[in-house]
């Protein structure tokens, strides 16, 4: 067993864990965030997609004790004091999600999109997002969400804004 | 999807990393980012005794300006890379191909170094490196060693590190103000390449001068196109001009046969890809 | 929209129709899911499967000390272990009374039948532990001839070719037949077709349905509770009902004793409707143990052993006049079941039985299906079910037809499709379509397509020889959805009805309960239903609670399937709220000291006629509740229940137009634009309804582009993983632009449609009619599913000069496992 110590949206943990045990597996096992959740086996599908130290990746794909001494965000550590993130807001304003279970990695990887290109083009979007698959929407509403998130935040009007049938 | 158990240590120096391996030998595995490892080690592919974590190594990390070459430290991720000022500027054909190197979550966490130690024939660093003629630093019990491109690429999934040795860092010889791109070819965008290619070329505007080509998955290592490259020395920038040797793209290559297309499927798509990498790399 | 039929008048609609935000949502941005994996509870052991290998042996021996001994493994089971408890896994539609089907072990006795078939199953105190022991499971096997291909499997028995199922002396499971002259309903096709190859056109073509993986995002998982006094499975199942039967019928365990509840459900698409071998390890391990037992399947378990989809060799011929009427359509199919026959198997090809006549008016029609058993994982339902094989069929083939009679392929299909006026129409087949318009949805999707203009690009890159080719596929589909009239399906032999039940409590404090038996994975049936409750029952959208999913709580229902939940589950919630509402209205005149005809309800509130007095349904609730004062000889309470039987199934229909670029140097395709216009009927709300056609229209995509199950020599699954099993990302996929006509069903309350597979059914040949349009000039009339570039550039340069040579691939994985034909358990299960 290894000791970890590390931050885990916005608390502090402390935990003897195996070096075998995946950053997913710590955070739904150990710490009981379920909300981040395992897809596949292969680092392909993002479902498991967290930020570490500021930047989206796949928690299948690090180790628990690798995260010693860094800070990890989850979908749940998100939204502030009951108030949604904006990207949390679009998705659900423009039905970016149906049955949710690729949701919390596809709007992490988008908030780190984002991040790194606050007005992105549909194309940068959608090659954003390549790391991140779903089965439900077939990605049309998760653009527009993430389009819509942009033009919130900068405070522009996008034709995404309008959601129509 | 769990993989076996195994031992860690995370070692904040060189030295004492090549200790380690020195101790377990080829019990133990180096993981750099995880993103070639992990998925390994959780298809249980592997099963190492004890794995030894490089990223506490800070010497490794981070580009620098070495006069007629850069060199990248083996652990500075590909994020870093691609947007590392001295990588655009000197050696800008790493950066194409590292631009749509798996996805971007990947890209946070996996190293340079990593990568190209894990040395998957359809990884894209392979074709680039070798085209530009990178040295790769090799640090050992005996001190450290620099192996060519040409040496460094043995076999699928073999390269020159022994195993009691650490990637450290790669060097890059400056190819400033040459014309680069990296075209990939594939069915969907986050699959390994079915083909691709790295192209960097040294024009007037109208007549190629020098051209340098290596091709992904065309064979167990990456390979230069060494016969398009003769072909391309003097040709006229134009599809007609440049078509004829990257028609002979294929020369010498093995390529694979599986579910994306067989031998035959591929070696015609190098010499369609070659050419058309030639012609954007020169902005045709 | 366009409304081809007026709205009634005096319903008042807020909310029916509108874009409202799903309240599921607020839990799934969030985090706060609630996924059966996340399942933790006291004492709670986990299971790892060990599987086999092969695709086809007998086990010699198994070997288990080693595991038992290892760390924290409580014991090994084997099927012999099992082989009282773990009861046996049916199928339940029996598509013909002599079909043959191999009895379904959930843990393999003796033999293994497929690749990835369980043959032992450790329990330990973490999954991790288990999988470490699993390791140490040793199986010998004799491995023994496996029956791969489906064609050489049909025609195999005792003396010739390989047997699935040796003792069964035949891989043929079923033959099922609709004739329209014996069934009365039309002609004879064979002379139709005789006459036709004397004075008229015949065509005969022969397409592949490739074998698919539904794939939904969420590995299934199941845990299993026994220690109370029901015992309680979570199940990532879209069936919680069925498989609660299906328990009870095949355990033992009487049906008052099992409890099933699907909690968050991510994504099933057909594929988690199925009573699984894992489902039935874990309730006979937790039965057997007395302690909360846990199985979550890796991805690479669920590709491999997760029921597949489609898989289906179609010969068609079609007759037809000189000027491309259509006389006559034969189908032939050769379905492949896989290693077992499945809850719904057979009846898959079924599904799509009477829709290969589609939206034409064939005078004389028949289908002609045999499945035929494989030592490949089993097949059953995925998004569509029958009706994309059959959309994709016939609309290849009218594409051909087209050709050969030298007209436009819309042409052809205005000249044989059913008109406006002609509806309601009984087909071929003897169904009768209730309402559509498909000429209405045609000139709509045409004119958002910018149809001529593209056929304009396409024509100048043809003289100019571009080296990218443009197509134009056309898709104008209908379904037969919202399943299902139980007495068709009693006719079918199906194993259960098609009803839905929704029961309606009115709480005390105005609050309303729904519950349905429908079970949605992502479908948005809270929001959609409350939104039918508050306009029916005039109470505000948010007081609206829609319970599901849980045998104990929504107790009586037959799930979600089939693009049934809103068309049946909707009309069962509709009859129940206006029971609510006859219920009511003694009690409200009564209270109101009023006669019962003079009352009238709207928008929630009793009123009397002419005065200004009246209750609302929420004080009704609550006058209910206390019983104080109600009229003598009723009940004190108005909630209400009803089940609904569809009298008929629904025909939702579109028109689908694809423009595709083919890349000729390279073969490579890429999609250019896709446009629909889809007539569901009444709309309740249109965001998930788009929501529905953009996810469906991906899977259809998926499959013309990029999809397939491919399995070796050896019957191992290649595209075992995502790495080799290609599902599209965002990077890949475009937006579209989804439109509307409204032909309300006739048959329903609501005048609704399903929606959830029509975006599927209609796609994939939408999709592979633009790249075979693309390069039809240089002589191509087909494509073999999926049309990676290289199967597109080989036709393009194959040197008889194009034609419909199916490419085999060779069936090496990116990401190989281990040596073939090694005799190990080494990755033997994941």
């Amino acid at each position: 067993m290894t000791k970890i110590e590390l931050t885990v949206d916005g608390a502090s943990v402390s935990d003897d864990v195996e070096p075998r045990m995946l950053l997913v597996q710590y955070l739904r096992e150990k710490l009981g965030k379920t909300g981040t959740v395992i897809g596949c086996d292969t680092s392909n599908c993002g479902a498991c997609t967290v930020h570490l130290n500021g930047r989206s990746v796949k928690s299948c794909n690090v180790l628990a004790v690798q995260c010693d001494g860094a800070e990890v965000t989850t979908v749940e550590g998100l939204s502030q004091d009951g108030t949604l993130h904006q990207v949390q807001e679009s998705f659900r304003e423009c039905h970016g999600l149906q049955c949710g279970f690729c949701t919390p990695g596809m709007i992490m990887q988008s908030i780190d999109l984002l991040n790194e290109n606050p007005n992105p083009t549909e194309e940068e979007v959608r090659l954003g997002l390549e790391g991140n698959l779903c089965r439900c929407t077939g990605y049309h509403n998760i653009v527009k969400s993430v389009l819509h998130a942009a033009g919130a935040s900068t405070g522009s009007t996008t034709e995404s804004q309008e959601v129509s049938a | 999807m769990i993989p076996t158990q195994f031992d860690y240590v995370a070692p904040t120096s060189i030295q004492d990393a090549l200790a380690a391996l020195a101790e377990h030998g080829d019990d133990a595995k180096i993981i750099a980012g995880g993103q070639s490892l992990l998925p390994v080690l959780r298809m249980r592919l592997n099963a190492p005794e004890m794995v030894i974590h490089l990223g506490k190594i800070d010497s490794l990390r981070a580009a620098r300006d070495d006069g007629d070459a850069i060199v990248i430290g083996a652990m500075t991720t590909h994020h870093d890379v691609l947007h590392d000022p001295l990588v655009n500027e000197h050696a800008a054909l790493i950066a194409k191909a590292v631009e749509h190197l798996a996805d971007a979550q990947i890209r946070h966490r996996g190293t340079f170094g990593g990568a190209l130690a894990h040395a998957d024939p359809a990884g894209d660093l392979g074709a680039p490196t070798l085209a530009l003629g990178a040295e790769f630093v090799i640090a050992g019990s005996g001190g450290t060693r620099t192996v060519t491109a040409e040496d460094y690429f043995v076999d699928l999934f073999e390269t020159a590190i022994g195993e009691d040795e650490i990637l450290t860092e790669i060097r890059v010889p400056k190819h400033t103000g040459w014309g680069v791109h990296y075209e990939k070819f594939v069915r969907v965008v986050h699959q390994w390449p079915i083909v691709a290619v790295a192209a960097a070329v040294k024009s007037n505007g109208s007549t190629i001068s020098e051209a340098k080509i290596g091709l992904t998955n065309m064979g167990n290592t990456p390979v230069r196109a060494r016969g398009t490259e003769a072909g391309l020395a003097g040709a006229e920038l134009t599809e007609d001009g440049v078509r004829a040797a990257c028609d002979r793209a294929a020369e010498g290559t093995n390529p694979p046969s599986d579910l994306n297309g067989d031998a035959d499927y591929r070696r015609h798509l190098a010499t369609v890809i070659t050419r058309r990498a030639v012609l954007k790399a020169a902005h045709v | 929209m366009t409304a081809t039929q007026e709205r009634p008048a005096e319903q008042v609609e807020r909310e029916i129709g509108k874009d409202r935000r799903r309240k599921e949502d607020q839990r799934l941005i969030t985090g706060r899911t609630r996924w059966t994996d996340n399942i933790t509870l006291p004492g709670m052991l986990h299971l790892a499967m060990v599987r086999s290998p092969f695709a086809h042996a007998t086990i010699t021996s198994i070997e288990t000390e080693a595991a038992k001994a290892s760390r924290n493994v409580v014991t090994v089971l084997t099927g012999e272990d099992l082989a009282d408890t773990q009861g046996v896994l049916i199928n339940a539609w029996p598509i013909t009374t002599d079909q043959v089907a191999p009895t379904h072990l959930p843990v393999a006795i003796g033999r293994v039948a497929f690749a990835g078939e369980v043959v032992a199953v450790v329990v330990a105190r973490t999954a991790a532990e288990a999988r470490d022991a699993a390791e140490l499971v040793d199986v010998n096997y004799d491995e023994l001839p496996a029956a791969l291909d489906l064609k050489e499997a049909c025609a195999a028995d005792s003396n010739n070719g390989v047997l699935a199922h040796p003792d069964l002396g035949t891989n043929k499971s079923a033959f099922w037949k609709f004739d329209s002259a014996e069934a009365g309903t039309g002609g004879d096709v064979d002379a139709a077709i005789e006459k036709a190859r004397g004075d008229g056109i015949v065509i005969e073509r022969e397409y592949r349905q490739q074998r698919l993986i539904p794939a939904f995002m969420e590995p299934r998982s199941t845990v299993v509770d026994p220690t109370g006094e029901q015992i309680t499975m979570w199940s990532a199942t879209q069936i919680p009902h069925i498989l609660r039967f299906a328990l009870a019928a095949t355990t033992g365990v009487p049906e008052s004793k099992i409890r099933v509840i699907a909690p968050d459900v991510g994504g099933a698409f057909g594929g988690k409707l199925q009573t699984t071998p894992e489902e039935w390890i874990v309730f006979a391990v937790a039965r057997r143990l007395g302690k909360p037992v846990k199985f979550t399947e890796t991805r690479s378990e669920s590709l491999m052993t997760g029921h597949h989809g489609r898989d289906q060799w179609q010969k068609l011929t079609l007759s037809a006049e000189k000027d491309g009427t259509v006389t006559g359509l034969k189908v032939e199919l050769t379905t492949d079941l896989g290693s077992h026959v499945a809850l719904l198997g057979g009846g898959v090809p079924v599904l799509g039985a009477f829709m290969y006549n589609a939206i034409y008016k064939f005078p004389a029609y028949q289908f002609n299906c045999q499945t035929v058993l494989t030592n490949k994982t089993w097949t059953d339902a995925y998004r569509g079910a029958g009706r994309p094989e059959a959309t994709y069929a016939i609309e290849r083939i009218m594409d051909e037809l087209a050709v050969e009679v030298g007209v436009d392929p819309f042409a052809i299909r205005e000249q044989n499709w059913i008109t406006h006026e002609e509806f309601p129409f009984t087909s071929v087949c003897g169904l009768e379509y209730d309402s559509g318009n498909y000429e209405a949805a045609t000139a709509k999707a045409k004119e958002v397509f910018g149809y001529d203009e593209l056929r304009a690009e396409q024509k100048q890159r043809r003289e100019s020889n571009d080296l990218v080719q443009l197509g134009i596929g056309i898709s104008t589909f209908t379904e037969m959805c919202g399943l299902a009239p139980s007495r068709v399906l009693g006719s079918l032999n199906y194993g259960a009805g098609g009803w839905e039940h929704a029961s309606v409590r009115m709480l005390a404090t105005g609050k309303v309960e729904i519950l349905t038996g429908a079970s949605a994975h992502g479908q948005g049936h809270e929001t959609a239903f409350s939104q039918i409750v508050a306009d029916r029952l005039g109470v505000p959208f948010e007081d609206v609670e829609v319970l599901h999913g849980d045998t104990q709580i929504a107790h009586k229902g037959l799930d979600t399937y089939g693009s049934r939940s809103l068309v049946v589950g909707g009309e069962a919630l509709v009859l129940a709220v206006d029971k609510v509402i006859e219920r009511a209205k003694p009690l409200a005149a009564h209270l109101l000291e009023a006669s019962v005809d003079d009352l009238e309800f709207a928008e929630g509130r009793f009123s009397v006629r002419g005065t200004d007095q009246g209750l609302g349904i929420a004080e009704v609730a609550l006058a209910a509740f206390a019983a104080h004062n109600y009229p003598e000889g009723t009940e004190p309470g108005i909630d209400a229940e009803a089940t609904y039987d569809p009298i008929n199934f629904n025909y939702p229909h579109g028109t689908h137009l694809c423009a595709m670029e083919v890349d000729t140097e390279t073969g490579a395709v890429k999609m250019r634009k896709y446009v629909c216009c889809d007539d569901i009927g009444n709309i309740i709300n249109p965001l998930i309804v788009a929501g529905q056609v953009h996810g469906g229209l991906v899977q259809g995509i998926a499959q013309a582009l990029w999809e397939e199950a491919v399995y070796d020599d050896a019957g191992t699954l290649v595209s075992g993983s995502f790495v080799d099993y290609l599902l599209p990302t965002a990077a890949d996929t475009i937006s579209f632009e989804v439109e509307h006509t409204t032909s309300p069903s006739l048959t329903n309350t609501l005048g609704t449609k399903g929606v959830g597979e029509a975006g599927t059914i209609a796609s994939t040949p939408a999709v592979v009619n633009a790249v075979v349009d693309a390069i039809r000039h240089l002589g191509i009339n087909d494509i073999q599913m999926p049309c990676t570039p290289e199967r597109v550039w080989k036709a393009i340069h194959a040197k008889d000069g194009g034609g419909d040579k199916p490419t085999e691939g060779a069936a090496m994985p990116h990401f190989d496992a281990s040596e073939p034909g090694t005799d190990s358990t080494e990755g033997a299960g994941q």
